[in-house]
């Protein structure tokens, strides 16, 4: 057990948080900006096993959160399928298309390969836009109730509770992954590619396989975005969106799993905070961002914890 | 047929006299610190906008002109001097994230200075459209086929002929050798920055009559000019400005025989099959990995 809490000690953080959290909230809005925020979070965590731990950057994967939420919109209202079978068949497509395109791209390298997944995202948004007879267009189009069992979730409340289960599972996942030979390897290869690929570790598999792994993260989070929102617009799957997805990593901090998680909720947060000065809101929005950079370039958690263990060892 | 081929060509270089422009704009930052600086489609707009603000408060439009490119030339050595100076030593992620920082707080700038609107200027000779070999053109596509290759040889120039233009070679080639030389690489830095946002506003200013300008018509002009870059091979002046005319080609021509609706993603399509043929761009030198 003590073994345990050391280990996850992130987890227990964040799952205390999300026990605590419903105690300040007194609206139905404030639970809608905390679940797009948790939402967020399941992207961020698994987009920052691909930039934080593997060092490959994708400004694409808004892509793939909305492909998830599309297969879920259509699946369910479309062909009548049963949510968690359309989140599934989601999963599934958006892991496939993503073997196939990591294979050729991942050979590239920094700016080019941030062209290549911008691309990449760009051409799937403008595929969603176009083909409206499937997709609604820029109308877009709204998917049917989430239901477990019989269940269906409808009330902010119980969606709360739901996406706080699927970001602690996620969060779980994924500090397991990087505690196992994958998540080793993957620190090799972001440290000295070819010194890894000397010591025998086949860096393109992993490479491939923390990026399949991470759209599915999106894809999943898409899915149960589609169930939640009014309308799945191709909005949520614009270069923007992408680009406020590898922010909320970046500004959180890169390979922090807990960072992932503050940076997806302060980036989500802010906008509504600033909405009363709406006029200003870029404006403070891109100083925090530039701010952030130059002060603190590791992000967010990392620097506070490392000032924190300073004070705890003088 | 042979029209409209010539047509669509016609169109194409139009555009794509632009992208080359702002490519040209992204390989001069990114040889000087290797920054890619997102903000880049922010200096079209701003040259464009400023342009058009200072036309409608009565000023004649040549000396608009000048003032908007010295607007935009102060705000990019300012993104240099105060955001990308101080942040040196971040790593490529974190300075993506600084300028891209800098593109939304230029763009709620703009907003709150000159509105929502979209704006545009009239075109700078009438638009009598002109008749070459049954394909028509419109004077302003003139202007800004002119004025990019002009501004193409004159930076070639620069680069090759002037001792600053050297420097600033030489500080891409190699960073502490050109320092260890005497070249002062703040202000190459700076200058940098200074060029690219003159040739960002040159290029918003002379396009907007025929493309109008927005405070969000940065965004796509800026990921066109990038293509352009990455298409020629980061960091190649040349391939930077051939990048983008084929882009444009490639985009009218796609537009006019495919779908138009289709015609972005076709062109990043392209973008995505050279890049996987050839890793480094087409003009690109081939990368070295150091373990």
């Amino acid at each position: 057990m003590k073994a345990f809490a050391q280990r996850h000690r992130g987890l227990l953080i964040l799952a205390a948080c999300i026990a605590l959290l419903p105690l300040g909230v007194q609206n139905d809005y404030h639970y809608d900006v905390l679940i797009n925020a948790g939402l967020n979070a399941i992207v961020v965590v698994g987009l920052n096993l691909l930039i934080g731990y593997a060092g490959q950057i994708s400004l694409g994967h808004a892509a793939f959160f909305g492909l998830g939420a599309y297969a879920s919109a259509i699946l369910t209202t479309t062909y009548g399928w049963h949510s968690l079978a359309a989140m599934g068949a989601g999963m599934a497509g958006v892991g496939v298309l993503a073997y196939v395109v990591a294979r050729p791209i991942l050979r590239l390298k920094g700016h080019y390969l941030a062209m290549a997944t911008l691309g990449i995202g760009v051409i799937i948004s403008i595929v969603l836009n176009t083909e409206a007879q499937v997709t609604g267009g820029p109308d877009g189009m709204s998917a049917e109730p989430f239901s477990v069992f019989g269940f269906a979730f409808q009330s902010e409340k119980s969606w709360y509770w739901l996406v706080g289960g699927c970001l602690l599972a996620s969060v779980w996942l994924a500090t397991n992954l990087i505690n196992s030979p994958i998540g080793r390897a993957l620190r090799a290869l972001h440290g000295a590619e070819v010194g890894a690929r000397v010591v025998g570790i086949d860096t393109t598999h992993y490479k491939v396989l923390i990026f399949v792994i991470s759209a599915v993260f999106a894809s999943f989070a898409g899915s149960l975005f589609a169930h939640h929102t009014p309308t799945v617009t191709p909005s949520i799957l614009g270069f923007i969106k992408s680009v406020e997805f590898v922010v909320m990593a970046v500004f959180g901090g890169m390979a922090s799993v807990l960072g992932s998680v503050v940076g997806a909720f302060i980036m989500t947060l802010l906008p509504n905070v600033l909405a009363s000065i709406e006029d200003f809101e870029p404006i403070i929005l891109g100083a925090i961002m530039m701010g952030t950079m130059i002060f603190m370039p590791k992000g967010l958690v990392p620097t506070i914890a490392k000032k924190l263990r300073r004070k705890e060892a003088p | 047929m042979f029209e409209s081929t010539l047509q669509f060509i016609l169109a194409g270089l139009t555009s794509g006299a632009i992208y080359a422009l702002v490519g040209l704009g992204f390989t001069i930052i990114y040889n000087a610190s290797h920054v890619i600086n997102f903000a880049q489609g922010e200096f079209i707009v701003i040259g464009g906008m400023s342009t058009v603000a200072l036309t409608a408060a009565g000023l004649p439009l040549p000396l608009a002109i000048v003032l908007a490119t010295v607007v935009t030339m102060v705000v990019g050595m300012a993104l240099a001097r105060f955001a990308i100076q101080p942040a040196k030593d971040a790593d490529v992620v974190a300075l993506i994230i600084i300028t891209i920082g800098a593109s939304i707080f230029l763009r709620g700038i703009v907003q709150l200075v000159f509105g929502k609107d979209i704006h545009s200027l009239p075109p700078f000779s009438g638009e009598t459209p002109l008749n070459l070999m049954g394909a028509t053109l419109m004077p302003q596509s003139l202007w800004v086929m002119g004025i990019s290759a002009g501004l193409i040889l004159v930076m070639a120039w620069f680069f090759n002929a002037t001792l600053a233009g050297k420097a600033m070679l030489a500080t891409a080639y190699n960073s502490l050798a050109a320092r260890l030389m005497g070249v002062d690489t703040k202000w190459v830095l700076l200058s940098a920055f200074a060029l690219s946002a003159f040739l960002g506003a040159v290029g918003g200013i002379v396009v907007t009559p025929i493309t109008f300008v927005s405070y969000e018509s940065g965004i796509m002009l800026g990921l066109k000019g990038f293509s352009a870059a990455v298409l020629g091979g980061l960091g190649n002046g040349i391939g930077a400005v051939a990048g983008g005319l084929i882009l444009g080609v490639v985009e009218a021509m796609s537009a006019g025989y495919i779908s138009s609706a289709y015609k972005d993603a076709i062109a990043f399509v392209i973008i995505l099959v050279v890049l996987v043929a050839r890793p480094n761009g087409l003009f690109g030198k081939k990368g070295i990995d150091r373990v």
